[in-house]
């Protein structure tokens, strides 16, 4: 393996580990606040990728109007979705709520396979996005160089919004203790609403990125990328955002090197994440950034 | 107590058993070929439900992982029945390993050994598992039961990779199926009301305090998860055999999904729940068809569409979620039923 090769696969991991990024995050704040494993998001970032679709390739709309479209409604969809399946169950066990989620998940991507149809679609990326650098042999397109980009403001973002803001210390507070935050005159399901919001919005962010990268939606698309990102989110230490973008970079690389090194592990590139899941769970349950599980997040 | 062997539980039991045999008899002579398709299937689904309800609902351990489990069930079945001259005819991505071909027994045995199999695997993966609990081991179960999936698409050698094994004897009828079925109910009655049993109830209520009082919560986690793997094994043999020809398509998470629809509207925790909700979901499918196929809705022509079905399902799952969340049975069991009438004179 040469140098630029190397160079190469550098950019692909760190491209592929960004979306990841982007849609671990919302698993973590999640976790965070509730303890919850919401299955349902990755199937928020395919409702993201194919609202793009809907507005570029049916209304042709243009790509930042796009994006900020997907992104609000998306949000709202993450909120809906708690007000309607997660609220009523905040007293109820865990594993309720987990079964929740799943059922939520199977009517996401089923009521998308119905109305629009299972097969992919392609996704008309704009043409700017496609332009393609050649620096010194390594090849960069636009995207590439964008999402990582994109995604380090929006971590910086997050973790503005948590640590320097007020709605930061509600959320913070929460993943200590819902009943006590109540007390103090917080309205807690206000800001569980916002944490749906903001992972949501992240999510849908991740699965435009991906439609770009992939250039196709399909009603399935967030199932696998899900269960990564959740991997991810573990790997990094759940309940901590910045962890969760570690961890979504350490899943990213492995699967982009490991092809690059041994192309007949191909077969297998599904299945790394969760070997790492079940590594890290083994030997080190708090991840890397994270703490211990009983104390507070983030 | 009554001290006479013949008990008013056990006299119930004992005609519930007979009728069901009787039945499974006049099934199979009477019925036409399409419902006793679909009873092979509910009798299948019954074994796969009522031993994932043994680790879900009794132990209360929210394993992710039957998919895997069946298809090593299957897998098995199908590389012991299917003669060496089928399998050289049908492996083209690779050819067979020699013991791949080498390897034959009669359906029986087969079953066996797809049970015994299953089983071994749970008991190695019981110790990474089960140093987890809840949600973790949620996510857990469900990346083995992934990896499995993979493992079978990539042994071309072993499994036939994507293409799958086809004609695979058909060898389920109502006796083996309806017989399996009612041995596997019995077996995890049992096992429920032995001292393993209420030790698993223990785990399901509180992990903490049946540590404290002495209870080996590993154990008898384990012990609950292999039998239930056990069991998902056998099922996904009698599944070979019914279907003819299996691939890694037909164990995704969608097979998990089905069988934890059953379990939830039945009530997680009780075995017969599990059988009623079997039996509900399988008809459900069956009847719901209708709804995957073109429709005339006041003069509108609908097209034809796939996957309303499973919409229909993850709404009643979420529904009985949040409005009904014991389910049919709760945690109750028939004979509770029996009692309660009883108390209330």
């Amino acid at each position: 393996m040469d140098i630029l090769t190397f160079m190469q696969q550098m950019v692909n991991g760190f491209s592929l580990g960004s979306m990841y990024a982007l849609i671990a995050i919302g698993y973590t704040m999640v976790y965070g606040v509730l303890r919850l494993i919401n299955f349902a998001h990755g199937d928020i970032m395919m409702v993201g990728a194919f609202l793009g679709y809907t507005f570029m390739a049916v209304f042709d709309l243009s790509f930042p109007v796009t994006v900020l479209l997907s992104v609000m409604l998306c949000a709202l969809m993450g909120m809906l979705m708690d007000k309607i399946a997660y609220k009523p169950l905040r007293e109820a066990p865990k594993i309720s709520l987990l079964i929740t989620a799943i059922g939520i998940s199977f009517f996401l991507e089923n009521a998308f396979t119905v109305f629009a149809g299972g097969t992919p679609k392609p996704f008309p990326v704009p043409e700017y996005m496609e332009k393609i650098f050649d620096v010194s042999g390594v090849i960069f397109s636009v995207a590439s160089i964008m999402v990582p980009i994109v995604t380090l403001i929006l971590l910086l973002g997050i973790l503005y919004v948590l640590y320097r803001t007020k709605y930061g210390m509600a959320i913070r507070a929460l993943s200590f203790d819902i009943k006590t935050v109540n007390l103090m005159g917080i309205d807690a399901n206000k800001i569980i609403a916002l944490v749906f919001g903001l992972g949501s919005a992240l999510a849908a962010v991740g699965g435009l990125f991906w439609a770009v990268n992939y250039p196709s939606v399909e009603p399935m698309m967030g199932v696998l990328v899900g269960l990564k990102a959740f991997a991810a989110a573990v790997v990094g230490g759940i309940g901590s955002v910045s962890g969760a973008v570690i961890g979504g970079f350490i899943i990213g690389f492995t699967e982009v090197v490991v092809i690059a090194f041994w192309p007949e592990m191909g077969g297998y590139k599904d299945a790394f994440a969760f070997v790492f899941l079940i590594l890290v769970l083994l030997f080190k349950p708090t991840g890397i950034m994270g703490e211990d599980l009983e104390k507070g997040r983030f | 107590m009554n001290d006479s062997i013949f008990t008013r539980d056990r006299l119930i039991n004992l005609a519930l058993i007979i009728t069901t045999m009787w039945f499974i008899w006049f099934a199979q002579h009477f019925f036409d070929e399409y419902t006793i398709r679909i009873m092979n299937n509910v009798a299948i689904f019954i074994i796969l439900a009522v031993s994932y309800n043994l680790i879900n609902g009794i132990t209360g351990q929210f394993s992710l992982e039957p998919n895997g489990f069946i298809a090593i069930g299957a897998y098995v079945t199908a590389i012991l029945t299917v003669d060496a001259d089928g399998m050289l005819y049908q492996y083209d991505i690779e050819d067979p390993y020699p013991w791949v071909l080498a390897l034959q027994a009669n359906f029986g045995w087969a079953l066996f050994f797809s049970g015994t199999i299953s089983a071994l695997l749970a008991l190695s993966l019981a110790f990474p598992v089960f140093r987890v609990r809840g949600d973790y081991l949620a996510i857990v179960t469900l990346g083995f039961g992934f990896i499995i999936r993979i493992l079978a698409i990539n042994s071309p050698e072993i499994t036939n990779g994507s293409l799958g094994i086809n004609d695979i004897p058909e060898a389920s009828n109502l006796y083996w199926t309806g017989g399996l079925a009612i041995c596997a109910v019995l077996a995890i009655l049992n096992i429920i009301y032995s001292k393993y049993g209420r030790a698993m109830k223990a785990v399901r209520d509180d992990e903490d305090a049946a540590t404290a009082m002495g209870i080996n919560t590993f154990k008898i986690k384990t012990m609950a998860f292999t039998t239930s793997a056990f069991f998902e094994g056998v099922g996904g043999g009698l599944l070979a055999a019914l279907l003819t020809s299996i691939s890694p398509d037909l164990f995704t998470f969608f097979l998990t999904f089905q069988l934890l629809i059953i379990i939830v509207l039945g009530g997680l925790g009780s075995t017969t729940g599990a059988i009623l909700g079997t039996i509900f979901v399988m008809a459900g499918l069956e009847y719901m068809r209708f709804l995957d196929e073109p429709m005339n809705l006041l003069g509108f022509e609908t097209d034809a569409m796939p996957g309303m079905r499973m919409v229909v399902f993850s709404l009643i799952l979420i529904f009985v979620m949040l409005f009904a969340r014991e389910g049919l049975m709760g945690k109750k069991e028939l004979k509770d039923l029996f009692k309660k009438k009883k108390a209330n004179k």
